[in-house]
């Protein structure tokens, strides 16, 4: 079986992808023994629009073409966008970044906004919203480059973003981590080999993942327009994967004593008659919905150990309501709150393993970031500086400890978490990340 | 529209049960749209009536009008729910499922009669095998790309269907959407390979032959396809193709 479900932005409730996007096909396999990786490394998009169903994403490609990102500089300035001259704009990636401006990488624009609007409190009306500006641009060169997002905004926003910024925040909108994959290595160029049946297996053999759900290539934080690559990439070798391990096989499903497919079924069937029986207490749209907060609360941009220790709890309880549901949908036909529900149980299991895998990363990388372990680089300070040189010693030796993947074990009492090491063997990082 | 929504909804439990309305009332909200509001519902399942009932059953997904699911008579007019704001709805919104398709339940509808079409008339390009665009893979003009990449993104929604008047349940025309897909791949470098397998599909019954050009699937076409340019097109390839078959015997 070859797993290409993709992502599991609805644990986080609303997030930038569609609702079939729950990560319940991963999480089930990950319940019967297929390992999870690095949960906890969950991309979170600068600019996305609010919503009450989902924040619809205003594409990077915004920012490539000039997009500005701004907020007002004084605290609680309620003029209209067009009556604030440029001087009372606070053009904060501009001023923090200088050499990368607007287009420096999804989490350190992510991390940027949340700092102006949760730390400065300059956000919008106080809130979790900044400007995306295109409105200095002709309208003809953005019709050409960008037509079809920002027509998108228009109909879902009754804005005009031709004639004035867009409101944006940070959302989830990818996960990094997944279903744990291998592969064959090439002893010869260090690469995979071309056809070879460990390629993208799971820890269950012949169940084989590919795409979104799978963990194998973005690591702490995927590069803008990899996801596509990564998705055609990986299923064309999982495909092939799969045909070789397939002509390897003696005997098929075919040969199988019906029992076994007999006992998952009545497993199955015992899980719909106790979602379906009538007494339960819990609303499975209402469950969903609380994880969703908890998730964007405590596990979005920025974490803290405090943090993930409510969300831990918060999710523990949710596993155990989840166990008394009532669907006021008490029918057999097409019941889509029975078909909720179930995904609601799924994604509070992975949601587990997001949070404890974060909980247990004591360091910031790419994505995951926990200030209380920030290792900031030195103000003004740049290579060949004797602090810089100690800061990057100091980078160096977290990585040592840190460069790792995180692999998560189901267990009944939830996610055990072990590590595997990372072969840098053919780029050893040696330069901290730097836009300045 | 003060401070509350109201809406009214067509609902029906199973395929061979009676439709039936019902009302609801929810919080007003700005920036709500259709869907929004029915994902509302569905945690607050209670009729206008105060009586708890089992939540209005739909089809949605990408939430943003690219993938065609959430295709719903709003108002009487075929559109996506997605992208249709509350705001600039007169109330009470009347939801109801399309017609043209076999009620499931609810606003949920069976479309596979338009997948049904779509491999009828081979609306892909076979591919042997994958080639670096560097190595001489095929060409596609500017020009070109950029008729057809309003044809591309057809999101076979069904919006077209419901509003012609040549498509119904009995009927075996595959309706505008196969037809532009069909041409769009007749267009192709590749798919133009396939280019008689196409027409003679649609030279069949339920092909070309069925269109009353009526024009109402371009008025409703929530991408803004002009589907009846393709159509025209089609009618003179198919006339081609005829004198072809004829001269081939």
């Amino acid at each position: 079986m070859i797993l290409a479900t993709g992502g599991l932005g609805l644990i986080y409730g609303q997030s930038t992808m569609s609702t079939n996007s729950t990560g319940a096909a991963a999480a089930r396999v990950y319940q019967q023994g297929a390992k999870f990786a690095n949960g906890e490394f969950v991309q979170f998009h600068p600019t996305a629009m609010k919503g009450h169903d989902k924040n619809r994403l205003m594409s990077e490609a915004c920012r490539g073409e000039g997009g500005r990102i701004w907020v007002p500089s004084e605290k609680g300035d309620t003029r209209e966008p067009r009556e604030i001259p440029q001087e009372e704009r606070f053009y904060f990636l501009e001023d923090w970044y200088p050499t990368y401006g607007n287009t420096v990488p999804r989490d350190v624009a992510s991390r940027a906004i949340v700092r102006v609007t949760r730390h400065m409190g300059l956000g919008l009306n106080g809130q979790d919203v900044v400007y995306l500006d295109l409105s200095h641009h002709p309208r003809e060169f953005l019709e050409q480059r960008l037509g079809g997002i920002l027509e998108m905004y228009t109909t879902f926003s009754g804005e005009d973003p031709y004639t004035g910024p867009m409101k944006i925040f940070p959302a989830t909108h990818y996960s990094m981590g997944g279903v744990l994959v291998d592969y064959a290595k090439d002893e010869q160029t260090g690469g995979m080999q071309k056809v070879h049946p460990r390629n993208h297996v799971t820890t269950i053999p012949g169940l084989y993942a590919c795409g979104e759900c799978d963990s194998g290539y973005h690591g702490a934080n995927r590069l803008g327009a990899n996801s596509l690559l990564s998705a055609t990439f990986s299923g064309q070798i999982a495909g092939a994967a799969a045909a070789a391990y397939l002509k390897s096989l003696k005997k098929s499903a075919a040969d199988l004593d019906e029992k076994y497919f007999e006992s998952e079924r009545t497993r199955q069937e015992v899980i719909n008659q106790e979602l379906l029986s009538p007494n339960g207490t819990e609303n499975p749209f209402a469950l969903h919905r609380e994880l969703g907060e908890a998730m964007r609360e405590h596990v979005f941009v920025e974490r803290s150990n405090a943090g993930l220790d409510k969300a831990l709890v918060t999710i523990k309880e949710l596993k155990e309501r989840s166990r008394n549901i009532h669907l006021d949908d008490q029918g057999t036909w097409n019941n889509q709150s029975l078909s909720w529900a179930r995904q609601v149980q799924d994604m509070i299991v992975l949601a587990e393993v997001i949070a404890k895998g974060a909980r247990l990363r004591d360091e910031c990388r790419g994505s995951h970031y926990k200030a209380e372990f920030e290792l900031k680089v030195p103000e003004g300070k740049f290579e060949g500086d004797p602090e810089y040189e100690e800061y990057r010693a100091e980078w160096k030796a977290n990585n040592k400890e840190w460069m790792k993947l995180t692999v998560a074990t189901h267990t009944e009492d939830g996610p055990r978490i072990d590590y595997k090491p990372f072969d840098a063997s053919i780029l050893a990082p040696e330069k901290p990340r730097d836009y300045r | 529209m003060a401070n509350e929504i109201h809406f009214r909804i067509r609902r029906q439990d199973g395929p061979d049960a009676r439709p039936y309305w019902e009302e609801f009332k929810m919080p007003y909200a700005p920036a709500h749209n259709v869907v929004s509001a029915l994902m509302y519902l569905r945690e607050h399942p209670v009729n206008a009536a105060g009586k708890k009932v089992a939540p209005v059953v739909w089809d949605s997904n990408c939430m943003e009008e690219v993938c065609g699911a959430c295709s719903m008579l709003i108002n009487g007019t075929p559109r996506q729910a997605c992208a249709t704001l509350i705001d600039d709805l007169d109330q009470p919104i009347v939801l109801e499922p399309l017609t043209k398709f076999p009620a499931v339940r609810d606003l949920l509808v069976d479309r596979c009669k338009m997948f049904n079409a779509l491999m009828k008339v081979k609306a892909w390009i076979p591919l042997d095998h994958t080639q670096d665009v560097h190595l001489h893979a095929p060409l596609i003009g500017p020009g070109e790309q950029a008729v057809r990449y309003i044809f591309s993104r057809c999101m076979t929604c069904g919006c077209c269907m419901e509003v012609c008047p040549q498509y119904h349940q009995d009927s075996e025309f595959v309706g505008p959407a196969p037809l532009g897909q069909a041409n769009l791949h007749n267009s192709h470098p590749t798919g133009k390979f396939f280019k008689q397998d196409r027409l003679h599909a649609l030279m069949g019954v339920g092909g070309i032959a069925d269109c009353g050009n009526a024009q109402n699937c371009v008025q409703v076409c929530p991408k803004d396809i002009p589907l009846t340019d393709a159509i025209a097109e089609l009618g003179r390839r198919t006339t081609g193709q005829w004198f072809r078959d004829l001269f081939a015997r």
